[in-house]
């Protein structure tokens, strides 16, 4: 069983060392996405660091929501899709896989773009480490979360669009606690209580999202 | 005589049980607003700390409380229809969730109203109405996926999904003024007791049950229609639409 969802893993990282114009595609939107609001809104310092936060975890949310769109539908139009959901292995693993390859793919690259657009956005050093430490323990929720939401708009008409609908209103916890716990970290209240709630958070998607996943998987499917 | 749940589940009889009822509880729900409007603009005093702009409440409190029970009950019918795959479970789930969005719509729009004169705010960043939000969200997703799924049946086992996932927002917003020092106001019934004047809880719960019979009626009016809809092909749907 941990075979195969180590293959399902490495069949995806695979899949996306050799496209990598796709994995950059996504990389860039979360840069250009946050570089757009100093340029809206001004370059005030103080202004900047209040919004700050905020800023990079709406535009991490809507970067993970830009892939996850793609998450199954690759495998789906080629058709090798179908052939893992007949193999005999559980197709939760395959839904579980899928999401931390997909973690790994897009959710770790925006852990290491995050300093330096904590940089611009004037943060001190103590909240770039929290702004860090909330995305490392926030973007698993993304993917595992925005799994459900991939397969259940398999191959659907306006599916990207359908997918943020859908999406979005589960992610805002992740988005409070995550933003919350820099916020705090300015505020020097402390980070630890929005990232342990962050982190439960996460532990509750793990246990949840990869079975209805492969549920919402079977039956866009069949 | 025993009642027969499964006779009813059947899409044939409870067709014509649904047509018999939906009068009982339209007229009721007419009734009962009437009565309840009553009471509340002539009958129950004015507050002594809000003044007149909390009688807004004898619609937001009602609405609000349907807005959150129709989405169980829609989980309820989407793990009933998962579960054992009744057809009617998931027409029951769609033709309550336009019903449960207008509520939870009517609640944040009343509550915009009563909040400018209270907070001086038509909208703040509260607990209870950011998870109150969502919840319009979330029936706008559900509806948005069945909406995009021409296919009949996957259509009703993702929504059905997606409608569990989204149930665990329901006691959020209902404990979020406990759980969160929020500026919504406590609830002001219990079960120890109520803290309202006898009048005004008469005139909200007399509103709350025209609220129940208008989600009653309105959702079997719709699932009447989805009926003829899905059963078109049989018998006795032809029988009736030529008569």
């Amino acid at each position: 069983m941990l075979r195969f969802l180590l293959t399902v893993i490495r069949r995806d990282l695979l899949l996306a060392a050799r496209r990598r114009g796709d994995w950059l595609t996504s990389q860039f939107f979360f840069v250009m996405v946050v570089s757009m609001f100093p340029l809206g809104i001004g370059s005030e310092p103080a202004v900047l660091r209040m919004i700050g936060p905020g800023v990079v975890w709406v535009a991490a949310l809507l970067a993970s929501l830009l892939s996850l769109s793609r998450l199954f539908a690759d495998d789906h139009r080629d058709g090798s899709l179908e052939q893992m959901l007949l193999s005999p292995e559980p197709t939760v693993l395959l839904t579980l896989g899928k999401a931390v390859a997909h973690w790994l793919i897009y959710g770790i690259p925006l852990l290491v773009i995050a300093p330096v657009l904590g940089i611009q956005f004037a943060l001190p050093a103590e909240a770039i480490l929290v702004l860090v430490a909330s995305l490392a323990i926030g973007t698993p929720i993304l993917s595992l979360l925005g799994s459900v939401g991939a397969a259940l708009t398999l191959g659907l008409r306006g599916g990207g669009v359908l997918l943020t609908l859908l999406i979005l209103p589960l992610y805002v916890p992740a988005l409070i606690f995550g933003a919350g716990a820099v916020d705090a970290a300015l505020a020097g209240t402390g980070a630890e209580a929005h990232l342990s709630l962050l982190a439960a958070f996460l532990v509750m998607s793990l246990l949840v999202s990869p079975w209805v996943a492969a549920a919402a998987l079977r039956v866009s499917i069949e | 005589m025993a009642f027969n749940l499964y006779y009813y589940a059947s899409p044939a009889t409870f067709y014509g049980l649904a047509g018999r009822l939906i009068p009982w509880f339209a007229w009721g729900a007419g009734i009962l607003t009437l009565i309840g409007l009553y009471i509340g603009f002539f009958m129950a005093p004015t507050d002594f700390q809000q003044g007149e702009a909390y009688r807004v409440i004898f619609i937001h409190v009602p609405a609000a409380w349907m807005g959150m029970f129709i989405y169980l009950v829609m989980a309820f019918w989407s793990a009933i229809g998962l579960a054992f795959k009744t057809r009617l479970s998931f027409m029951m789930a769609r033709a309550l969730a336009p019903t449960g969005a207008l509520f939870t719509f009517i609640a944040l729009w009343t509550g915009a109203l009563w909040g400018k004169p209270m907070w001086g705010a038509w909208w703040v960043w509260d607990a209870r109405l950011t998870s109150t939000l969502i919840l319009l969200f979330l029936y706008v997703g559900i509806m948005a996926l069945w909406a995009a799924i021409d296919d009949r049946q996957r259509g009703d086992k993702a929504g059905a999904l997606l409608t569990l996932v989204g149930v665990v927002n329901v006691p959020i917003i209902y404990f979020s003024v406990q759980w969160w020092n929020t500026l919504h106001q406590g609830a002001s019934i219990k079960p120890s007791g109520t803290s309202m004047d006898e009048i005004m809880l008469a005139g909200m719960l007399v509103m709350a049950f025209a609220a129940w019979f208008y989600a009653i009626a309105a959702a079997l009016v719709r699932v009447r229609t989805l009926i003829l809809e899905r059963e078109r092909h049989t018998d006795w749907v032809k029988a009736i639409l030529e008569s």
